[in-house]
């Protein structure tokens, strides 16, 4: 069950600065949709906004509209952690827990929302690993440490952990920037697979990877150093990168700019 | 043509040959011993002094004509590191093997099996065995008392370090580092000896093991605040992250995420403050009393603990008593060494194996 998600007029504040103006989009369920742009233009903190993890850093607030599914996530009545479990999140940098298993690692998630039973748990893990192209390549070492895994099983765990509770949207945060390419092309193969199930929204900084797994693509940019990001042109992929409206989208793909 | 900041380095250079540091080491010795034994104006130890400098300047000399100034320099400079960390080392050292040497003579059976009850002047046993239980109730009672309190203190500080309540501990606990073991034990005596332990004795103050504690966990406070706030500062933001990003609240996370992960580090911390109030004698002096005899009971009566029963023995008049006192200075510097040990090994079997 993909949903919908819904951003009208998404305004972000790190203390007085505001990072990203007046975001309008919709993403729809079971797409993958990438948010490129320079660095400083805000896609990540527009990504943190969807799982409400923007408010984390202390001073931050955001402020506008983001529904998911018709749901204001940013009503005053909504539970931050319901948000976060249905709205899944991977990092820059894969952070599996370093005081636990890989398999541990897997069911953190579940387990700290409570699930005891070691069959539920059991199965949930290996159906996780599965997804994330993980398990044969842990089946054997489950009890070993998280950080034991190279960069790039360690950030195919960090999936694994995320889609183990089971989240209707995953948000990735440049996912394969600290990845070598072979590694990257492993996570490629994974999100195109993980489309069937989720709605996947995924920060890049690489031109290749936004055209290769993304139905959509979103171009955020600022006029200048200071300036808050906005989205400059939003649609198709295969119209970004063949075909943009905006002169400025132009430039960045072709790298005259950015 | 302007000439470049920097010249040149030759990628290759002549090295020292293996044999000379040597050669200048007893050159340097010989030389020193001569003009100190020759003069008559000093011992061995100034014997060792001059010949390190003599070493260190005869290198420099050497080493700058055979491989350069540079190689000359960073020889000179290796050599006075060394020479720090050896200065640094030798007072540890030297404590070590005085508390040894002179400890071992009264290091018996009857030493950890008897109290000094009914031990006259003239007796040549007695022991610390109520020393031993006292020091190990009262640190017992008051790691008790303050692990919790410490953590949880350092938890709101970091984890809901912007409200003014957090602020407000966070000053108690620079005002607490500072305070003088006597002056704890001075709280203590008029707050629970004089005030409150008589609510409970019929109106009468009197002085306990609890006490002592209690003395000792006001000292213990800070260190295990502050130690277990850097701890928890060093956690990386994204494992929080990772775990919030999972639907997990923020409490949870911190115990089951940032604790697990700062537990090794917090209790090198907790075994600091153990081993500060181990070694107190002050407090424990002010509101325990002291006994000979043996005490199991913190809540009631006098107790004793090691550095005090060091404190009393080696005051003593008593020609056994300095013995004693050595043998106890040194069975409380190998309990805090065995404590901090096994706590270190618990926290370390409580991460995986690699």
């Amino acid at each position: 069950m993909a949903k919908r998600i819904e951003a009208v007029g998404v305004t972000a504040y790190y203390g007085s600065v505001k990072v990203i103006e007046d975001i309008t989009m919709v993403v729809e369920p079971k797409t993958v949709t990438a948010l490129i742009g320079p660095s400083g233009c805000g896609k990540s903190t527009f990504l943190r906004t969807i799982n409400r993890m923007h408010e984390v850093v202390p001073g931050a607030r955001v402020e506008g509209e983001l529904t998911i599914d018709g749901q204001n996530i940013y009503d005053p009545e909504v539970d931050v952690t319901a948000v976060r479990r249905t709205i899944g999140m991977v990092f820059q940098r894969p952070n599996p827990f370093p005081t636990m298993s890989i398999f541990d690692n897997v069911v953190a998630g579940l387990r700290l929302a409570g699930v005891r039973k070691k069959a539920v748990l059991a199965e949930a893990a290996e159906r996780a690993l599965r997804a994330a192209n993980l398990w044969d390549e842990v089946k054997d070492r489950l009890d070993k440490p998280g950080a034991s895994l190279s960069g790039g099983q360690q950030q195919r765990l960090c999936i694994a952990r995320t889609i183990a509770v089971e989240p209707e949207v995953v948000l990735m945060d440049e996912p394969c920037s600290a990845l070598d390419p072979i590694s990257t092309l492993a996570i490629e193969d994974l999100i195109l697979q993980l489309r069937d199930r989720y709605t996947i929204l995924i920060v890049t900084h690489n031109m290749q990877q936004a055209a290769r797994v993304s139905d959509r693509t979103a171009f955020f940019s600022i006029e200048r150093a200071g300036e808050p990001g906005r989205l400059i042109e939003y649609d198709d992929t295969q119209k970004i990168f063949s075909n943009p409206r905006e002169q400025k989208t132009e430039d960045y793909i072709t790298g005259r700019f950015g | 043509m302007t000439s470049p900041a920097l010249s040149p380095l030759p990628l290759r250079r002549r090295r020292l040959p293996r044999w000379v540091p040597l050669c200048h080491a007893l050159g340097a010795l010989a030389l020193s011993a001569v003009v100190v034994r020759g003069t008559g104006v000093g011992g061995w130890v100034l014997v060792g002094l001059l010949a390190a400098v003599l070493y260190v300047a005869g290198m420099h000399v050497t080493t700058a004509r055979v491989a350069g100034s540079r190689a000359a320099r960073d020889a000179t400079w290796r050599a006075l590191i060394h020479a720090a960390f050896l200065i640094a080392v030798l007072p540890l050292g030297s404590v070590c093997w005085a508390l040894v040497s002179r400890g071992v003579a009264r290091l018996d059976a009857t030493f950890f099996g008897t109290s000094m009850n009914n031990i006259g002047p003239r007796d040549p046993m007695g022991g610390a065995y109520h020393a031993i239980i006292g020091t190990l109730e009262q640190v017992g009672i008051a790691t008790l008392i303050t692990v919790p309190l410490g953590i949880t203190a350092a938890i709101a500080i970091v984890e809901y370090g912007q409200s003014r309540f957090a602020n407000t501990i966070r000053f108690f606990v620079d005002v607490m580092t500072g305070i003088p073991s006597i002056v704890a034990g001075l709280f203590v005596l008029a707050f629970w000896v004089l005030i409150v332990y008589p609510v409970f004795n019929d109106g009468r103050p009197g002085y306990s093991g609890f006490a002592a504690a209690l003395a000792l966990s006001v000292l213990m406070l800070p260190t295990v605040v502050r130690s277990t706030e850097e701890m928890l500062r060093l956690v990386p933001a994204p494992l929080r992250e990772g775990a919030y990003a999972l639907g997990v609240p923020k409490w949870k996370t911190i115990l089951r995420i940032v604790l697990p992960t700062a537990w090794p580090g917090i209790v090198t911390g907790v075994m600091l403050a153990v081993a500060r109030a181990a070694g107190e004698t002050a407090p424990v002096l002010l509101v325990a009393g002291g006994t000979a005899a043996i005490n199991y009971n913190p809540f009631e009566n006098n107790q004793s603990s090691l550095a005090l029963f060091v404190y009393s023995q080696a005051t003593d008049s008593s020609r056994f008593a300095p013995q004693r006192a050595w043998a106890a200075a040194l069975t409380l510097v190998a309990l805090v060494m065995v404590l901090t040990i096994t706590a270190k090994l618990l926290a370390r079997r409580n991460r995986l194996a690699h």
